[in-house]
């Protein structure tokens, strides 16, 4: 797929726009698992053919792009016993500070019955790991997890079968426990290191059982990062850490914006600093030499020309843009019928929510290493996607995949961002020309420039309540920031909901650079909008925000964690405003549902927000590392005070304002508010996702505190100072 | 310009034949093979890049590598002492006090630098200093924690 700017499409940005949850049959988007299997699988305790969830991902690949790849039905693709009674798990997914190292172990360890210190994960080795469509979407425990404990269960069936012969006792009188199998009466034993003897292991037995919520050994149970001491006497390595002999480090010369166009470059003066390799093919332009330091000197060195066009729109006019070209809606979910809806009516408000770009920002920028020998290639990166990698490598150099091997060291943050491959694929290129493995590690002003943004956005909402505080009529429509998050779960009779441009890489002529999928993608703008939108239907009520929900909300799941964290907040009803600074939010994201509960404190001479207290209670199902899920949610609290208070990329046309961290402003330590979370429990549900939901409520949570708190709506994000002061001003 | 460079790094003596105007971040780097001091920003604004001179925090992004003749250097692969992790990286490693990781070296370097200057700080304090060091992963509740937690351990002394 092109897109409007000419580049590839990313094959997976179709797929990764869907968080599974709301999506619709018939569009023949089959969820991997149905919720029946996840049933089987998480816990349920029914024996389920090993087979189904290959399959089932097979069947959902056809129609999103990866062809003919698939999760592996052998179990020795996702582990491996060795000699020394070590277990190694093996999965496409990476470790990108979001605990997986720590919960893959945990899972793995449970159900083989081995000592979690024994469990080594190699995750993100296209040579060595099953095939993965990449680590985003929250999907690593919803969906690579039920096929990994599986693998598992089915290993340890075999080692029993195996165990059985080698000790002449039937298999009904064998237990396992610490990575051995022991018989009933304790007098035998037969180690899995003595069974498998660090070989695969041939014999198979489908069907075998998954353990049963109540059989969990550690699976459940709080437990520390793995990776934790690696990461704090900095022998974790990333890509940018990778040497190989005679590695050259690459700088690339990039335009001054998007919308520049290159005309010719003077390259003499920096071929004169020492160790230079100067190399131009076509629009690649590179600096080569053994430090990047010096390489930078050489840059700084080149004399490009460009011709600049003038600047069509900037991060002010952006909106009106983005409304003119919106192409036609679709509609996302209606029923009832507004126009009766309407009549019912006794308040109808109406208002329109924008948000701007956000850049992801992680604090390891995109970096690669890329090794050229012969037809093999070797590509160690920062990267969500290795898979895709491999695949878009090899296609550049005219290889067969199989020539390409991506291995993913720990990874510096993604958020989304490091889905996109570029700097990789720029240090093959370089690699291949040059004959010498290449280096490209982007500089922040790189990062900040070739990052795809979440999109700037528009949602209207239309919608009214009764005398009696019940929802009659809800008319929402999204522009450009895409459809997850989107649809309403409020139990309102007549409600429509629309869709303009469903995707985040928006339409020709629409976004002036690229734009992509951003932690918990479309629904941090989406439950902006209708979270503050529910509110001021609440004010205008004149009923308690958090009573005001409760009226007008039959899920039971979202009821639950509204109720959790009112309980925990210690929320006392009183109408908005009441000067207090409370604000509440909930949304659902991933399978998971959440709400969040804030206070703060607003300086009405500045404008400024200080964020006391953020209470977040959370269902996700099964939660299998406690401690890991919380700090995920603590996690996507702090990121979100930024995209709610501050973050915005200010532009003009296709130049980039902001390319470092003194003008785009990260959450900092004095933002901090108290921060407690509620996991609700619900581990006889299947397990559901952690790494997203709890980010999309913060720019209505906290919207809705700053509303309580002095009776302003502000209707941008992010609320900065100004925006609120002009809030003020009107009310 | 190469010029002969003296300094301590991580206890040891280290001699460099080296540009000194070059930033002492990319010399870790790439001429020493420390890896652990990391690029974020290379303009000062995110802290991934802390070192200790002389057991203060310095960003080694804007100092030459000429400024630290003569100097002791720590990085984070010096902090520890054998297996024994210094009690900073011993609590953020009990406390979760990070994710991806990448800002963790700096973090710690500026935490121990603030310990040695501040045995026993108030939470203003670790905040108003821990400040200027960036975590995009949003584990700043738990750093403020580990940093109280290892200022405690230390009961107010130097390790």
């Amino acid at each position: 797929m092109k897109r409007h700017d000419g580049k590839q499409r990313n094959i997976y940005d179709e797929y990764l726009e869907r968080d599974f949850t709301d999506a619709p049959e018939s569009e023949g988007l089959a969820l991997p698992l149905d919720r029946r299997q996840f049933l089987q699988l998480a816990g349920g305790g029914i024996a389920v053919a090993f087979c189904i969830p290959g399959s089932l991902l097979a069947q959902q690949r056809g129609r999103r792009g990866g062809e003919g790849q698939q999760l592996p039905e052998d179990f020795n693709a996702f582990l491996r016993i060795g000699e020394d009674g070590r277990v190694t798990g093996f999965t496409g997914k990476v470790e990108l500070g979001q605990g997986i190292i720590t919960s893959l172990a945990q899972m793995l360890a449970d159900e083989l019955d081995v000592p979690l210190e024994s469990v080594d994960m190699v995750m993100g080795d296209t040579d060595l790991c099953p095939w993965d469509r990449g680590t985003f979407g929250s999907m690593t425990t919803r969906f690579f997890g039920p096929p990994f404990r599986a693998a598992a269960a089915e290993a340890k069936a075999v080692l029993v079968e195996l165990a059985a012969e080698k000790l002449g006792v039937t298999k009904d009188r064998l237990k396992t426990r610490d990575g051995a199998v022991y018989d009933d009466a304790g007098q035998k034993k037969v180690t899995y290191a003595e069974l498998a003897k660090g070989k695969k292991i041939l014999r198979h037995l489908k069907g075998a059982p998954v353990e049963k919520p109540g059989e969990f050994t550690l699976v459940g149970k709080g437990l520390d990062r793995r990776d934790a001491v690696e990461k704090v006497t900095g022998r974790a390595k990333y890509a940018g850490d990778i040497r190989e002999p005679g590695m050259l480090c690459a700088r690339i010369l990039r335009p001054p914006s998007h919308d520049a166009k290159f005309l010719r470059v003077d390259t003499s003066a920096a071929r004169e600093v020492a160790g230079t390799q100067v190399v131009q093919d076509g629009d690649l332009i590179a600096v080569l030499h053994e430090s990047p330091d010096l390489a930078e000197q050489a840059l700084a060195r080149l004399k490009p020309e460009y011709d600049q066009p003038a600047a069509s729109v900037d991060d002010r006019t952006i909106f009106d843009h983005l409304l003119k070209v919106a192409p036609p809606g679709e509609t996302v979910a209606e029923g009832g019928n507004l126009g009766a809806g309407q009549s019912a009516a006794h308040h109808v408000v109406e208002n329109t929510y924008l948000n701007s770009y956000v850049a992801h920002a992680p604090m390891e920028p995109h970096t690669a290493l890329a090794k050229v020998e012969g037809n093999k290639v070797t590509i160690w990166a920062s990267t969500q996607t290795p898979f895709a990698l491999k695949d878009e490598a090899a296609s550049l150099l005219g290889l067969p995949a199989q020539n390409v091997r991506v291995i993913t060291p720990y990874v510096g943050g993604g958020f989304g961002g490091k889905s996109n491959n570029r700097q990789a694929l720029e240090a093959v290129r370089l690699a291949k020309l040059t004959g010498k493995p290449v280096q490209v590690a982007w500089t922040r002003a790189e990062e900040f420039f070739y990052d795809t943004f979440r999109p700037a956005a528009v949602v209207k909402v239309r919608a009214g309540v009764t005398e009696a505080g019940l929802i009659s009529f809800w008319d929402y429509g999204v522009y450009f920031a895409g459809e997850r998050g989107s649809q309403h779960f409020y139990d309102i009779p007549n409600h429509r909901t629309v869709a303009y441009s469903g995707g985040w890489t928006g339409v020709p002529g629409s976004h002036p650079f690229a734009t992509g999928p951003w932690r918990a993608p479309a629904n941090n703008t989406n439950t902006f909008a209708r979270e503050s939108h529910i509110d001021a239907l609440a004010a205008k009520a004149g009923i308690d925000p958090v009573e005001f929900r409760l009226k007008n909300l039959k899920d039971p799941r979202m009821r639950r964690v509204l109720e959790a964290a009112a309980k925990k907040f210690g929320w006392s009803p009183a109408k908005a405003p009441s000067g207090r600074g409370y604000g509440v939010a909930c949304g659902t994201d991933v399978g998971t549902v959440v709400a969040h509960i804030a206070e703060v404190a607003v300086n009405k001479q500045t404008g400024s927000v200080r964020v006391k207290r953020v209470v977040c209670a959370q269902e996700m199902g099964l939660c299998v590392n406690p401690e890991g899920a919380r700090i995920q949610m603590e996690g996507c609290i702090t990121m979100g005070l930024g995209y709610a208070l501050a973050e915005e990329i200010k532009f003009a046309g296709g130049k980039i304002h902001d390319s470092n961290f003194d003008t785009y402003t990260l959450p900092r330590f004095s933002w901090l508010p108290e921060i407690e979370t509620v996991i609700v429990d619900a581990k006889e549900s299947p397990a559901q996702g952690g790494g997203e939901p709890a980010v999309i409520c913060m720019g209505g949570v906290l919207a809705n505190a700053v509303f309580d708190a002095t009776g302003a709506r502000v209707l941008q994000l992010p609320m900065t100072p100004e925006r609120i002061k002009a809030a003020l001003a009107r009310v | 310009m190469r010029e002969n460079v003296q300094l301590k790094l991580n206890g040891k003596p280290v001699s460099l034949e080296v540009d000194p105007g070059r930033p002492l971040l990319w010399v870790l780097r790439y001429d020493l093979g420390l890896t652990g001091t990391k690029y974020g920003c290379g303009e000062g604004h995110c802290g991934a890049c802390t070192v200790l001179v002389e057991g203060s925090a310095v960003r080694s992004c804007l100092l030459r590598v000429g400024a630290v003749a003569g100097k002791e250097v720590t990085t984070i692969e010096g902090l520890a002492r054998g297996s024994e992790l210094h009690p900073v990286q011993k609590a953020f490693a009990e406390h979760d006090a990070l994710q991806c990781g990448y800002c963790t070296p700096g973090m710690i370097l500026n935490a121990v630098s603030l310990l040695r200057n501040i045995p026993r700080p108030t939470r203003s304090q670790i905040i108003e200093t821990m400040e200027g060091n960036l975590c995009r992963c949003g584990a700043h509740k738990r750093i403020i924690e580990a940093i109280e937690s290892a200022a405690q351990a230390m009961g107010g002394g130097q390790r």
